[in-house]
Protein backbone atom coordinates (compact mmCIF):
# COMPACT_ATOMS: atom_id res chain seq x y z
CA UNK A 1 0.00 0.00 0.00
CA UNK A 2 1.80 3.43 -0.79
CA UNK A 3 1.99 6.09 1.90
CA UNK A 4 -0.80 8.24 0.14
CA UNK A 5 -2.88 5.59 0.36
CA UNK A 6 -1.94 4.99 3.97
CA UNK A 7 -2.33 8.76 4.86
CA UNK A 8 -5.79 9.39 2.69
CA UNK A 9 -7.32 6.34 5.00
CA UNK A 10 -5.70 8.16 8.29
CA UNK A 11 -7.39 11.03 7.14
CA UNK A 12 -10.68 9.29 6.54
CA UNK A 13 -10.16 7.77 10.59
CA UNK A 14 -9.59 11.53 12.31
CA UNK A 15 -12.26 13.14 10.24
CA UNK A 16 -14.58 9.87 11.10
CA UNK A 17 -13.91 10.50 14.88
CA UNK A 18 -16.27 14.28 14.68
CA UNK A 19 -19.75 12.91 15.51
CA UNK A 20 -22.35 13.56 17.83
CA UNK A 21 -21.54 10.84 20.59
CA UNK A 22 -24.26 8.41 21.12
CA UNK A 23 -24.28 8.23 24.91
CA UNK A 24 -22.07 11.58 26.56
CA UNK A 25 -21.78 9.75 29.83
CA UNK A 26 -20.55 6.84 28.34
CA UNK A 27 -17.65 8.61 26.10
CA UNK A 28 -16.62 10.69 29.14
CA UNK A 29 -16.03 7.11 30.98
CA UNK A 30 -14.03 5.72 27.94
CA UNK A 31 -12.16 9.18 28.49
CA UNK A 32 -11.45 9.05 31.88
CA UNK A 33 -10.86 5.71 31.67
CA UNK A 34 -7.74 5.95 28.78
CA UNK A 35 -6.47 8.33 30.89
CA UNK A 36 -6.01 6.68 34.21
CA UNK A 37 -4.51 3.36 31.21
CA UNK A 38 -2.19 5.55 29.32
CA UNK A 39 -1.39 8.36 31.66
CA UNK A 40 -1.30 6.90 35.45
CA UNK A 41 -0.24 3.63 34.04
CA UNK A 42 2.96 5.08 32.67
CA UNK A 43 3.92 7.02 35.18
CA UNK A 44 6.34 4.22 36.72
CA UNK A 45 8.30 4.23 33.57
CA UNK A 46 8.62 7.67 32.55
CA UNK A 47 9.83 8.82 36.77
CA UNK A 48 12.48 5.58 36.61
CA UNK A 49 13.77 7.11 32.90
CA UNK A 50 13.89 10.63 34.00
CA UNK A 51 15.58 10.32 37.04
CA UNK A 52 18.23 8.34 35.82
CA UNK A 53 18.48 10.10 32.90
CA UNK A 54 18.69 13.81 35.20
CA UNK A 55 21.59 12.03 37.28
CA UNK A 56 23.63 10.53 34.08
CA UNK A 57 23.30 13.72 32.40
CA UNK A 58 24.78 15.70 35.71
CA UNK A 59 27.92 12.92 35.90
CA UNK A 60 28.63 13.25 31.88
CA UNK A 61 28.53 17.23 32.04
CA UNK A 62 30.84 17.56 35.01
CA UNK A 63 32.60 14.88 32.99
CA UNK A 64 33.44 16.79 29.95
CA UNK A 65 33.21 19.98 31.86
CA UNK A 66 36.94 20.12 33.01
CA UNK A 67 37.69 24.16 33.26
CA UNK A 68 38.66 25.84 35.63
CA UNK A 69 37.78 28.83 34.19
CA UNK A 70 33.65 27.17 33.75
CA UNK A 71 31.62 27.59 37.16
CA UNK A 72 30.09 24.33 38.63
CA UNK A 73 26.54 26.22 38.43
CA UNK A 74 26.66 25.54 35.10
CA UNK A 75 26.39 22.18 35.14
CA UNK A 76 22.53 22.43 36.40
CA UNK A 77 22.24 25.26 33.34
CA UNK A 78 23.40 22.57 31.06
CA UNK A 79 21.38 19.77 32.71
CA UNK A 80 18.10 21.97 33.37
CA UNK A 81 18.15 22.66 29.03
CA UNK A 82 18.55 19.53 28.06
CA UNK A 83 16.42 17.96 30.19
CA UNK A 84 13.74 20.23 29.09
CA UNK A 85 14.14 20.97 25.51
CA UNK A 86 15.24 17.45 24.80
CA UNK A 87 15.33 14.40 27.30
CA UNK A 88 11.37 15.24 28.96
CA UNK A 89 9.67 15.75 25.70
CA UNK A 90 11.32 13.48 23.17
CA UNK A 91 12.97 10.48 25.08
CA UNK A 92 9.81 10.08 27.13
CA UNK A 93 7.67 10.38 24.31
CA UNK A 94 10.45 7.53 22.43
CA UNK A 95 9.25 5.67 25.52
CA UNK A 96 5.96 5.97 25.33
CA UNK A 97 5.59 5.32 22.15
CA UNK A 98 6.19 2.01 22.74
CA UNK A 99 4.39 1.28 26.03
CA UNK A 100 1.15 3.57 25.11
CA UNK A 101 1.35 2.40 20.85
CA UNK A 102 1.62 -0.69 21.45
CA UNK A 103 -0.97 -0.91 23.70
CA UNK A 104 -3.38 0.79 21.47
CA UNK A 105 -2.37 -1.11 18.47
CA UNK A 106 -2.63 -4.21 19.89
CA UNK A 107 -5.51 -3.71 21.66
CA UNK A 108 -7.57 -2.17 18.45
CA UNK A 109 -6.06 -4.75 16.24
CA UNK A 110 -7.21 -7.32 19.53
CA UNK A 111 -10.87 -6.19 19.13
CA UNK A 112 -10.56 -6.00 15.13
CA UNK A 113 -9.67 -9.41 14.86
CA UNK A 114 -12.42 -10.97 17.09
CA UNK A 115 -15.10 -8.72 15.60
CA UNK A 116 -15.53 -7.03 18.73
CA UNK A 117 -15.29 -3.62 16.43
CA UNK A 118 -17.84 -5.02 14.29
CA UNK A 119 -20.19 -5.63 17.15
CA UNK A 120 -19.86 -2.24 18.14
CA UNK A 121 -20.33 -0.77 14.68
CA UNK A 122 -23.92 -3.62 14.28
CA UNK A 123 -25.09 -1.67 17.75
CA UNK A 124 -24.82 1.65 15.69
CA UNK A 125 -21.89 3.04 17.80
CA UNK A 126 -19.30 5.42 15.36
CA UNK A 127 -16.24 3.05 16.40
CA UNK A 128 -13.65 5.67 14.99
CA UNK A 129 -15.36 7.88 17.97
CA UNK A 130 -16.09 5.75 20.80
CA UNK A 131 -12.80 3.93 20.34
CA UNK A 132 -9.94 6.05 19.19
CA UNK A 133 -11.14 9.57 19.82
CA UNK A 134 -10.77 8.85 23.38
CA UNK A 135 -7.39 7.38 23.13
CA UNK A 136 -6.00 10.62 21.07
CA UNK A 137 -7.80 12.95 23.80
CA UNK A 138 -6.16 11.28 26.69
CA UNK A 139 -3.10 11.31 25.23
CA UNK A 140 -3.49 14.73 24.72
CA UNK A 141 -4.28 15.02 28.23
CA UNK A 142 -2.04 13.09 30.46
CA UNK A 143 1.34 12.96 27.98
CA UNK A 144 1.93 16.85 28.32
CA UNK A 145 1.11 15.91 32.37
CA UNK A 146 4.00 13.52 31.97
CA UNK A 147 6.20 15.65 30.17
CA UNK A 148 6.33 18.02 33.01
CA UNK A 149 6.25 15.14 35.32
CA UNK A 150 9.61 13.76 33.65
CA UNK A 151 10.96 17.71 33.72
CA UNK A 152 10.78 17.75 37.52
CA UNK A 153 11.96 14.21 38.16
CA UNK A 154 15.03 14.63 35.81
CA UNK A 155 16.39 17.61 37.13
CA UNK A 156 15.55 16.17 40.80
CA UNK A 157 17.62 13.44 39.58
CA UNK A 158 20.42 15.37 38.34
CA UNK A 159 20.63 17.44 41.33
CA UNK A 160 20.32 14.14 43.47
CA UNK A 161 22.98 12.46 41.65
CA UNK A 162 25.34 16.08 42.04
CA UNK A 163 24.87 15.57 45.88
CA UNK A 164 25.55 11.83 45.69
CA UNK A 165 28.69 11.86 43.82
CA UNK A 166 30.02 15.52 45.35
CA UNK A 167 30.04 16.99 42.04
CA UNK A 168 28.00 19.67 43.02
CA UNK A 169 25.68 20.78 46.08
CA UNK A 170 22.34 21.37 45.96
CA UNK A 171 22.95 25.12 46.39
CA UNK A 172 25.21 25.31 43.90
CA UNK A 173 22.79 23.13 41.50
CA UNK A 174 19.68 25.25 42.22
CA UNK A 175 21.82 28.26 41.63
CA UNK A 176 22.67 27.57 38.30
CA UNK A 177 19.10 25.98 37.84
CA UNK A 178 17.61 29.27 38.08
CA UNK A 179 20.41 31.25 36.08
CA UNK A 180 19.45 32.23 32.65
CA UNK A 181 15.99 30.31 32.87
CA UNK A 182 13.97 30.57 29.55
CA UNK A 183 10.30 30.12 29.76
CA UNK A 184 9.60 29.62 26.41
CA UNK A 185 12.12 26.56 26.42
CA UNK A 186 9.39 24.95 28.40
CA UNK A 187 6.34 26.40 25.91
CA UNK A 188 8.56 24.87 23.48
CA UNK A 189 8.91 21.57 24.97
CA UNK A 190 5.05 21.45 25.70
CA UNK A 191 4.71 22.25 22.04
CA UNK A 192 6.68 19.33 21.47
CA UNK A 193 4.76 16.99 23.80
CA UNK A 194 0.94 17.87 22.35
CA UNK A 195 2.68 17.03 19.10
CA UNK A 196 4.20 14.15 20.36
CA UNK A 197 1.47 13.00 21.70
CA UNK A 198 -0.80 12.98 19.00
CA UNK A 199 1.33 10.76 16.93
CA UNK A 200 1.96 8.33 19.78
CA UNK A 201 -1.66 7.51 20.26
CA UNK A 202 -2.86 8.26 16.50
CA UNK A 203 -0.38 6.20 14.31
CA UNK A 204 -0.87 3.32 16.51
CA UNK A 205 -4.88 3.80 16.43
CA UNK A 206 -4.67 3.70 13.30
CA UNK A 207 -2.12 0.69 12.45
CA UNK A 208 -4.77 -1.09 15.11
CA UNK A 209 -7.67 -0.60 13.53
CA UNK A 210 -7.04 -1.65 10.25
CA UNK A 211 -5.36 -4.79 11.05
CA UNK A 212 -6.38 -7.79 8.85
CA UNK A 213 -6.31 -11.13 9.52
CA UNK A 214 -5.29 -12.79 12.97
CA UNK A 215 -2.40 -12.89 15.84
CA UNK A 216 0.89 -12.86 13.59
CA UNK A 217 -0.96 -9.47 11.80
CA UNK A 218 -1.77 -7.98 15.16
CA UNK A 219 2.16 -8.24 16.08
CA UNK A 220 3.14 -7.06 12.96
CA UNK A 221 0.90 -3.98 13.36
CA UNK A 222 2.59 -3.47 16.88
CA UNK A 223 5.55 -3.27 15.46
CA UNK A 224 4.76 -1.23 12.64
CA UNK A 225 2.95 1.26 14.72
CA UNK A 226 5.99 1.49 17.16
CA UNK A 227 8.72 2.17 14.27
CA UNK A 228 6.45 4.60 12.32
CA UNK A 229 5.93 6.57 15.59
CA UNK A 230 9.27 6.66 16.62
CA UNK A 231 10.21 7.75 13.35
CA UNK A 232 7.86 10.39 13.16
CA UNK A 233 8.47 11.75 16.55
CA UNK A 234 12.47 12.34 15.32
CA UNK A 235 11.45 13.59 12.42
CA UNK A 236 8.94 16.11 13.94
CA UNK A 237 11.21 16.77 16.74
CA UNK A 238 13.75 18.01 13.92
CA UNK A 239 10.90 20.53 12.01
CA UNK A 240 9.56 22.04 15.60
CA UNK A 241 13.04 22.90 16.45
CA UNK A 242 14.35 24.19 13.29
CA UNK A 243 10.84 26.08 13.17
CA UNK A 244 10.79 27.69 16.82
CA UNK A 245 14.33 28.25 17.79
CA UNK B 1 -38.97 -8.77 6.87
CA UNK B 2 -35.51 -8.16 4.93
CA UNK B 3 -35.92 -8.33 1.13
CA UNK B 4 -33.01 -8.49 -0.56
CA UNK B 5 -33.06 -7.12 -4.28
CA UNK B 6 -30.10 -7.72 -7.12
CA UNK B 7 -27.73 -7.52 -4.79
CA UNK B 8 -23.87 -7.34 -5.99
CA UNK B 9 -20.47 -6.93 -4.23
CA UNK B 10 -17.48 -7.35 -5.91
CA UNK B 11 -13.60 -6.92 -4.23
CA UNK B 12 -11.60 -5.57 -7.11
CA UNK B 13 -12.19 -8.25 -10.22
CA UNK B 14 -13.30 -11.12 -7.54
CA UNK B 15 -17.55 -11.19 -7.91
CA UNK B 16 -18.53 -12.82 -4.68
CA UNK B 17 -22.24 -11.50 -4.50
CA UNK B 18 -23.98 -11.69 -7.85
CA UNK B 19 -27.75 -10.53 -8.45
CA UNK B 20 -28.64 -12.14 -4.95
CA UNK B 21 -32.60 -11.67 -4.54
CA UNK B 22 -34.41 -12.89 -1.62
CA UNK B 23 -36.85 -12.57 1.23
CA UNK B 24 -35.96 -12.97 4.77
CA UNK B 25 -39.44 -13.46 6.62
CA UNK B 26 -40.75 -12.43 10.01
CA UNK B 27 -40.63 -14.74 12.98
CA UNK B 28 -38.46 -17.56 10.93
CA UNK B 29 -35.26 -18.84 10.98
CA UNK B 30 -33.92 -18.09 7.67
CA UNK B 31 -30.47 -19.64 6.73
CA UNK B 32 -27.85 -18.89 4.39
CA UNK B 33 -26.27 -21.88 3.84
CA UNK B 34 -22.67 -23.27 0.97
CA UNK B 35 -19.61 -24.09 1.19
CA UNK B 36 -16.46 -21.91 2.42
CA UNK B 37 -15.95 -18.79 -0.23
CA UNK B 38 -19.42 -19.16 -1.52
CA UNK B 39 -20.30 -15.28 -0.33
CA UNK B 40 -22.61 -16.20 2.72
CA UNK B 41 -20.48 -14.16 5.20
CA UNK B 42 -19.97 -11.08 3.06
CA UNK B 43 -23.69 -11.37 2.07
CA UNK B 44 -24.67 -11.24 5.64
CA UNK B 45 -22.38 -8.25 6.01
CA UNK B 46 -23.66 -6.24 3.76
CA UNK B 47 -27.56 -6.79 5.03
CA UNK B 48 -26.07 -5.74 8.32
CA UNK B 49 -24.17 -2.61 6.51
CA UNK B 50 -20.54 -3.91 7.74
CA UNK B 51 -20.09 -3.94 3.44
CA UNK B 52 -21.53 -1.73 0.89
CA UNK B 53 -22.51 -3.78 -2.12
CA UNK B 54 -21.65 -2.26 -5.08
CA UNK B 55 -25.54 -2.45 -6.20
CA UNK B 56 -28.77 -3.56 -5.41
CA UNK B 57 -31.26 -3.10 -2.66
CA UNK B 58 -31.63 -3.86 1.11
CA UNK B 59 -34.90 -3.61 2.59
CA UNK B 60 -35.95 -3.77 5.94
CA UNK B 61 -39.62 -3.91 6.22
CA UNK B 62 -40.10 -0.89 3.24
CA UNK B 63 -36.89 1.21 4.46
CA UNK B 64 -34.24 0.91 1.96
CA UNK B 65 -31.23 0.64 4.42
CA UNK B 66 -27.91 1.39 1.58
CA UNK B 67 -29.50 4.34 0.95
CA UNK B 68 -30.28 5.68 4.56
CA UNK B 69 -28.44 8.69 5.77
CA UNK B 70 -25.58 7.84 8.86
CA UNK B 71 -27.90 8.64 11.19
CA UNK B 72 -31.05 6.93 9.91
CA UNK B 73 -28.42 4.08 9.78
CA UNK B 74 -27.48 4.22 13.06
CA UNK B 75 -30.94 4.35 14.39
CA UNK B 76 -31.87 1.20 12.63
CA UNK B 77 -29.30 -0.60 13.64
CA UNK B 78 -30.23 -0.21 17.00
CA UNK B 79 -32.85 -2.65 15.80
CA UNK B 80 -30.43 -5.37 14.93
CA UNK B 81 -29.12 -7.59 16.75
CA UNK B 82 -26.20 -9.67 15.83
CA UNK B 83 -24.01 -12.70 17.27
CA UNK B 84 -20.67 -13.55 15.95
CA UNK B 85 -18.90 -16.44 14.82
CA UNK B 86 -16.07 -15.80 17.77
CA UNK B 87 -19.05 -14.21 20.29
CA UNK B 88 -17.51 -10.66 19.99
CA UNK B 89 -17.74 -10.20 23.37
CA UNK B 90 -16.15 -7.69 25.09
CA UNK B 91 -12.83 -9.36 27.13
CA UNK B 92 -12.66 -6.44 29.75
CA UNK B 93 -15.84 -6.56 30.73
CA UNK B 94 -18.04 -9.74 32.51
CA UNK B 95 -20.65 -11.22 31.08
CA UNK B 96 -23.07 -8.63 33.27
CA UNK B 97 -21.41 -5.73 31.87
CA UNK B 98 -21.51 -6.89 28.27
CA UNK B 99 -25.09 -6.72 28.64
CA UNK B 100 -25.33 -4.03 30.23
CA UNK B 101 -23.15 -2.12 27.73
CA UNK B 102 -25.76 -2.03 25.37
CA UNK B 103 -28.52 -0.70 28.11
CA UNK B 104 -26.22 2.20 28.99
CA UNK B 105 -25.06 3.16 25.88
CA UNK B 106 -28.76 3.23 24.01
CA UNK B 107 -31.27 3.85 27.03
CA UNK B 108 -31.95 6.29 29.61
CA UNK B 109 -33.78 3.60 31.88
CA UNK B 110 -32.17 3.32 36.08
CA UNK B 111 -29.51 1.25 37.26
CA UNK B 112 -32.36 -1.30 38.84
CA UNK B 113 -34.18 -1.48 35.57
CA UNK B 114 -31.18 -2.15 33.66
CA UNK B 115 -30.25 -5.12 36.10
CA UNK B 116 -33.77 -6.07 35.93
CA UNK B 117 -33.16 -6.64 32.01
CA UNK B 118 -30.10 -7.78 32.56
CA UNK B 119 -31.19 -10.83 34.71
CA UNK B 120 -33.93 -11.25 32.32
CA UNK B 121 -31.93 -12.16 29.15
CA UNK B 122 -29.47 -13.72 31.13
CA UNK B 123 -32.09 -16.05 32.84
CA UNK B 124 -33.49 -16.25 29.32
CA UNK B 125 -30.49 -18.10 27.92
CA UNK B 126 -30.05 -19.41 30.59
CA UNK B 127 -26.76 -18.18 32.09
CA UNK B 128 -27.84 -17.60 35.75
CA UNK B 129 -24.49 -18.14 38.05
CA UNK B 130 -22.11 -16.22 35.34
CA UNK B 131 -23.01 -12.94 35.90
CA UNK B 132 -19.75 -12.01 37.39
CA UNK B 133 -17.37 -13.88 35.16
CA UNK B 134 -15.09 -12.85 31.95
CA UNK B 135 -15.60 -13.94 28.66
CA UNK B 136 -11.97 -15.79 29.04
CA UNK B 137 -13.23 -18.03 32.30
CA UNK B 138 -16.75 -19.66 30.28
CA UNK B 139 -16.83 -22.37 27.87
CA UNK B 140 -17.17 -22.07 23.87
CA UNK B 141 -20.87 -22.31 24.46
CA UNK B 142 -21.39 -20.33 27.10
CA UNK B 143 -19.96 -17.57 25.17
CA UNK B 144 -22.45 -17.77 22.57
CA UNK B 145 -25.40 -17.53 24.92
CA UNK B 146 -23.96 -14.15 25.88
CA UNK B 147 -23.91 -13.29 22.72
CA UNK B 148 -27.43 -13.96 21.85
CA UNK B 149 -27.97 -12.65 25.44
CA UNK B 150 -26.57 -9.28 24.46
CA UNK B 151 -27.90 -9.67 20.84
CA UNK B 152 -31.47 -9.33 22.33
CA UNK B 153 -31.10 -7.58 25.09
CA UNK B 154 -32.70 -4.29 23.29
CA UNK B 155 -35.38 -5.82 22.23
CA UNK B 156 -33.97 -6.40 18.37
CA UNK B 157 -36.48 -6.39 15.45
CA UNK B 158 -33.76 -8.33 13.50
CA UNK B 159 -30.93 -11.15 14.58
CA UNK B 160 -28.46 -12.58 12.71
CA UNK B 161 -25.95 -15.09 13.58
CA UNK B 162 -22.58 -15.86 11.90
CA UNK B 163 -21.81 -19.62 12.51
CA UNK B 164 -23.38 -19.77 15.78
CA UNK B 165 -22.85 -23.45 15.60
CA UNK B 166 -18.71 -22.64 14.98
CA UNK B 167 -16.67 -24.67 17.77
CA UNK B 168 -19.13 -26.50 19.46
CA UNK B 169 -20.08 -30.06 20.38
CA UNK B 170 -23.37 -31.64 18.70
CA UNK B 171 -25.39 -31.48 21.79
CA UNK B 172 -24.23 -27.49 22.15
CA UNK B 173 -25.18 -26.36 18.96
CA UNK B 174 -28.28 -27.99 19.37
CA UNK B 175 -28.68 -26.25 22.60
CA UNK B 176 -28.25 -22.79 20.50
CA UNK B 177 -30.35 -23.79 17.61
CA UNK B 178 -33.22 -24.19 19.85
CA UNK B 179 -32.35 -21.11 21.90
CA UNK B 180 -32.66 -19.21 18.21
CA UNK B 181 -35.36 -21.12 17.50
CA UNK B 182 -37.21 -19.89 20.51
CA UNK B 183 -36.08 -16.31 20.86
CA UNK B 184 -37.35 -15.91 17.08
CA UNK B 185 -40.82 -16.60 17.49
CA UNK B 186 -40.95 -15.59 21.47
CA UNK B 187 -40.35 -11.81 19.80
CA UNK B 188 -41.59 -12.69 16.72
CA UNK B 189 -38.17 -11.54 15.00
CA UNK B 190 -36.97 -11.95 11.61
CA UNK B 191 -33.56 -14.18 12.25
CA UNK B 192 -30.70 -14.64 9.39
CA UNK B 193 -28.35 -16.95 10.29
CA UNK B 194 -25.16 -17.83 8.30
CA UNK B 195 -24.33 -21.49 8.41
CA UNK B 196 -23.12 -25.09 6.93
CA UNK B 197 -24.24 -26.53 9.90
CA UNK B 198 -26.51 -29.04 8.15
CA UNK B 199 -28.03 -30.45 12.05
CA UNK B 200 -29.34 -26.59 12.04
CA UNK B 201 -30.29 -26.56 8.90
CA UNK B 202 -32.78 -29.41 9.47
CA UNK B 203 -33.79 -28.27 12.75
CA UNK B 204 -34.63 -24.67 12.28
CA UNK B 205 -34.27 -24.13 9.00
CA UNK B 206 -37.67 -23.05 8.45
CA UNK B 207 -36.19 -20.77 5.26
CA UNK B 208 -32.97 -21.89 3.11
CA UNK B 209 -31.04 -20.32 1.01
CA UNK B 210 -28.11 -22.03 -0.32
CA UNK B 211 -25.34 -19.78 -2.42
CA UNK B 212 -22.92 -21.88 -4.64
CA UNK B 213 -20.13 -19.03 -5.94
CA UNK B 214 -22.03 -15.81 -5.19
CA UNK B 215 -24.73 -16.91 -6.58
CA UNK B 216 -28.20 -17.94 -5.28
CA UNK B 217 -28.84 -21.62 -6.80
CA UNK B 218 -31.07 -22.90 -4.20
CA UNK B 219 -34.20 -21.54 -2.29
CA UNK B 220 -36.44 -23.78 0.20
CA UNK B 221 -37.37 -24.85 3.83
CA UNK B 222 -36.10 -27.99 5.59
CA UNK B 223 -38.79 -29.93 4.58
CA UNK B 224 -37.85 -29.52 0.87
CA UNK B 225 -34.16 -29.35 0.59
CA UNK B 226 -33.40 -33.18 1.48
CA UNK B 227 -36.12 -33.75 -1.61
CA UNK B 228 -33.95 -31.43 -3.77
CA UNK B 229 -33.22 -32.31 -7.06
CA UNK B 230 -30.25 -30.01 -7.40
CA UNK B 231 -26.65 -31.34 -7.56
CA UNK B 232 -24.72 -29.03 -6.58
CA UNK B 233 -27.19 -28.41 -3.40
CA UNK B 234 -27.17 -32.20 -2.83
CA UNK B 235 -23.26 -32.54 -2.95
CA UNK B 236 -22.86 -29.92 -0.43
CA UNK B 237 -25.39 -31.06 1.89
CA UNK B 238 -24.77 -35.19 1.44
CA UNK B 239 -20.88 -34.92 1.19
CA UNK B 240 -19.92 -38.46 2.82
CA UNK B 241 -21.85 -41.65 2.50
CA UNK B 242 -23.15 -41.41 5.91
CA UNK B 243 -24.60 -38.54 5.12
CA UNK B 244 -25.83 -39.52 2.29
CA UNK B 245 -27.45 -42.63 4.37
CA UNK B 246 -28.45 -40.18 7.04
CA UNK B 247 -30.76 -38.48 3.81
CA UNK B 248 -32.20 -41.91 3.26
CA UNK B 249 -33.03 -42.48 6.55
CA UNK B 250 -34.99 -39.18 7.47
CA UNK B 251 -36.90 -39.53 4.51
CA UNK B 252 -38.06 -43.05 5.37
CA UNK B 253 -38.82 -40.99 9.03
CA UNK B 254 -40.86 -38.53 7.32
CA UNK B 255 -42.65 -40.99 5.16
CA UNK B 256 -43.50 -43.08 8.45
CA UNK B 257 -41.73 -45.99 7.64
CA UNK B 258 -39.20 -45.79 10.50
CA UNK B 259 -39.58 -44.68 14.00
CA UNK B 260 -38.39 -40.75 14.90
CA UNK B 261 -36.78 -42.02 18.31
CA UNK B 262 -34.77 -38.31 19.42
CA UNK B 263 -35.71 -37.10 22.18
CA UNK B 264 -35.21 -33.80 22.01
CA UNK B 265 -36.20 -32.84 24.93
CA UNK B 266 -34.58 -35.02 27.06
CA UNK B 267 -31.39 -34.45 25.18
CA UNK B 268 -31.74 -30.09 25.89
CA UNK B 269 -32.69 -31.41 29.62
CA UNK B 270 -30.13 -34.09 30.32
CA UNK B 271 -27.50 -33.30 27.28
CA UNK B 272 -25.23 -30.11 29.04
Amino acid sequence: MTFFNHLGRFILMIRGMFSRPENFKMYWKELMHQCAELGIGSMGIIAIISVFIGAVSTVQTAYQLVSPLIPKSTIAQIVRDTIILEFAPTLSCIVLAGVVGSKIASELGNMRVSEQIDALEIMGINTKAYLVAPKILASLIMIPLLVIFAMVLGIWGGRFAGSAANILSGATFDRGLLSGFLAYNVFFALIKAYTFAFIISSVPAYYGYNVEGGALEIGRASTSAVVTSCIMILLADYVLAAILL
Amino acid sequence: MIELKNLKKSFGENVVINDVSAVMETGKCNLIIGASGSGKTVLMKCIVGLFTPDSGEIVYDEQEFIRMTTEEKKAMRQKIGMLFQGSALFDSMTVEQNIFFPLDMFTNSTRAEKQKRVDEVLDRVKLKDAHKKFPAEISGGMKKRVGIARAIVLNPKYLFCDEPNSGLDPQTSLVIDKLIKEITEEYNITTVINTHDMNSVMEIGDKIIYMYKGDKEWEGSNKEIIFSKNEKLNSFIFASEFLQDAKDMRMLEMKGKIDNDRDMDDLLKNGL
